[in-house]
């Protein structure tokens, strides 16, 4: 009698539990999907605005689809209309942004790798304090130092120049990538460094060597991280670049101000993206070689 | 010649001080454990001879020659380490051989020598396997090839087998003796590990708050500590050190325990010095296993102690007894029946007993 009190009992509340459980499963998906369509609207406005003609973006509304597959206005914010003076697009300031993109985000992930393997592999008296002082460059708001930044470019004589765009987010970008590499390292054990000098590798051989080729991950995350900062940066490239020099997001800025005639929303539209494409690519290529636990044969298993 | 010898060495970090006056001397073919707790500096000890720490005061020598200021790469050693310290990003082959590439060795030379190890260590069907891919021991086994290929004149072991499982450990334990029988090899082995200690060692050096306490082989360490924290870091469970005084008429020598009238005597015990005994304060060291329930020589002295308490280990038991309110312990096999809570008849074996200074903590 009593067991089947009980066994009943429990019956009733596996039932009850079933019930909850898919409730709540289909409320989880239900968040999810309202969350992913608040991010994804934006972007399907952006598309569709684009491949529409201007009668079609002054009749219908924001969200219907486009009539045809209409590439002109990617071609016009591509390579423009091919008339002369006033003429604004992209493609020059795409290959600007490119030429200081790609230099940029070597020099600093490298150096960052650098200051990274020395402050916790060959420690040095004092060593916390420059990390500390690196760290502080993290929390520097940029536009503080935008007048000393212009005064040095000048002194230099590589002000309005992707030369100029380099060496700023070289700069700047090393706090972070030092910050980076160093939290990497520090879980890489130090007895590698002892056995690979014991084994006669010097300072550079122990780093090329041994350190970077298990560097992988943090090398990508870096990559990452500096590659959509830098493409991505306004402040910088407004401040120290104008005209030819200019990178894309300050091309993009000038297209979409200084219309005089009317706006040409899809036109807009596709320059935005295409800004935007070079990110999306590197988060596509790179996202997939973020593999953790490469050190995994160093320690123990 | 000595292979190494270590002289008045001292080291600090910063403010504290690791290691203090430090002489240590190793003949050819020697193998020599640094043993001792955590923090007693005997792996900064290690890492001072092979090059990879500063030394502050003092010289190391290896075959007479001052080394102190020499580059690790180039004082002919070769170090094992706790984490195998494999490159993960080399296969096997390219770890053993990694240093003598640096050192430029002829192409003929690397590949006799890898050949040669490989097949001595077992692990020449492993060469193209990276380290992650192998299991603990087989790690163990490529970190040891790498060492052995260089062919040093010291080999340095840095707590090589604390990473293993206890199995494993006490079969490469065996196979690092193997190994220094065939090879004769000098090796100093850092490990805080007594079992590790006594099997491998030829002598033991015990460290503690970087003082070498004592330097000596196995068989003397466990028989004759020199000073109570020896006899209580050695054995286990630890020499029972009984408090008590020594009393001296004519030509009989005895101790009483605090609170106790039984006088037990010690005449055939070899003092260091013989005078000043009487009425000195005291330690009686004797270890768990020279407590006996049958007596076995002549000499053994009985005694009556109660039991407190029991604990089964399977070979054997550790009891607990009451020796005029301090508690020791006696280790008996475990086939012997122990009514607990009442007297009982036993022997102290007085030829391996161990007497101390109460002051000083130093054998007398």
């Amino acid at each position: 009698m009593q067991d089947n009190l009980q066994s009943s009992s429990y019956k009733e509340l596996e039932q009850k539990s079933k019930y909850t459980n898919m409730f709540l499963r289909w409320f989880l998906y239900f968040v999810l999907i309202l969350f992913a369509s608040y991010f994804i609207f934006p972007l399907y406005v952006m598309v569709v605005t684009s491949l529409k003609t201007m009668e079609e973006i002054r009749q219908g509304t924001l969200l219907t689809w486009p009539s045809s597959l209409n590439f002109d206005s990617w071609l016009v914010a591509w390579g423009g209309r091919g008339y002369g003076a006033g003429d604004t697009f992209l493609r020059p300031y795409f290959w600007n942004s490119i030429k200081m993109v790609v230099p940029a985000v070597f020099f600093s992930t490298f150096i960052g790798a650098m200051t990274g393997y020395v402050l916790t592999k060959w420690r040095f008296k004092g060593d916390q304090w420059v990390f500390l002082f690196l760290l502080f460059g993290c929390f520097i708001p940029f536009q503080a130092i935008l007048l000393p930044m212009a005064r040095t470019l000048g002194t230099l004589g590589i002000s309005n120049s992707v030369v100029g765009l380099v060496l700023v987010h070289t700069v700047y970008g090393i706090p972070f990538t030092t910050l980076f590499f160093r939290n990497y390292y520090i879980s890489v054990p130090t007895e590698l460094v002892k056995a690979a000098r014991i084994d006669g590798a010097g300072f550079f051989k122990i780093f090329f060597k041994i350190l970077l080729p298990i560097s992988a991950p943090i090398i990508v995350v870096t990559v990452i991280w500096q590659f959509t900062q830098i493409w991505n940066d306004f402040l910088f490239g407004s401040t120290f670049s104008f005209g030819e020099a200019a990178p894309i997001q300050v091309a993009l800025n000038n297209m979409v101000l200084s219309s005089t005639s009317v706006k040409e929303y899809n036109v807009d539209m596709a320059s935005a993206i295409i800004a935007g494409i070079p990110t999306l690519i590197v988060y596509v290529l790179a996202g997939k070689y973020f593999i953790r636990g490469l050190t995994s044969g160093a320690v123990k298993g | 010649m000595k292979t190494l010898k270590i002289e008045e060495l001292s080291k600090n970090f910063g403010t504290t001080e690791v290691l203090r006056k430090i002489n240590l001397e190793i003949d050819e073919g020697n193998f020599l454990v640094l043993l001792g707790p955590s923090g007693c500096g005997k792996s900064t000890l290690l890492n001072i001879i092979a090059g990879l720490e500063t030394i502050n005061e003092g010289n190391v020598f290896i075959d007479d020659y001052n080394v102190s200021k020499v580059e690790p790469k180039d004082r002919n050693i070769a170090m094992v380490f706790q984490s195998y310290a494999l490159y993960p990003s080399m296969n096997v082959k390219e770890n053993m051989i990694f240093g003598l590439k640096q050192a430029k060795t002829s192409k003929e030379k690397i590949a006799e020598q890898l050949e040669k190890v490989s097949t001595f260590l077992q692990v020449d069907k492993l060469l193209e396997r990276k380290p992650s891919q192998l299991s603990g021991g087989q790690r163990q086994r490529v970190a040891i090839g790498r060492a052995l290929v260089r062919e040093p004149r010291i080999f340095l072991f840095d707590e090589p087998l604390s990473n293993l499982d206890a199995k494993l450990r006490v079969e490469m334990r065996r196979e690092i003796k193997k190994l220094h029988q065939q090879l004769k090899t000098t090796v100093v082995y850092v490990t805080h590990d007594q079992t590790e200690a006594m099997s491998l060692g030829t002598k033991i050096a015990i460290m503690n708050h970087g003082v070498i306490q004592q330097n000596e082989t196995p068989e003397n360490i466990y028989n004759k500590p020199s000073n109570t924290f020896v006899a209580d870091f050695i054995g286990s469970p630890s020499m029972n050190l009984i408090k008590g005084k020594l009393i001296k008429n004519s030509n009989n020598i005895s101790f009483i325990a605090d609170d106790s009238s039984l006088e037990v005597p010690i005449n055939n015990y070899d003092f260091k010095e013989n005078s000043d005994l009487n009425d000195k304060e005291i330690y009686f060291g004797i270890r768990p296993e020279h407590i006996y329930f049958k007596k076995l020589n002549e000499d053994d002295f009985d005694i009556n102690l109660r039991a407190d308490l029991s604990e089964y280990i399977g070979h054997e038991q550790i009891v607990t007894l009451d020796y005029s309110n301090q508690e020791i312990l006696a280790k008996f096999p475990s086939t012997i029946k122990i009514e607990l809570e009442k007297e009982m008849k036993l022997y102290f074996d007085l030829a391996h007993i161990s007497l101390f200074d109460l002051k000083t903590k130093e054998r007398i």
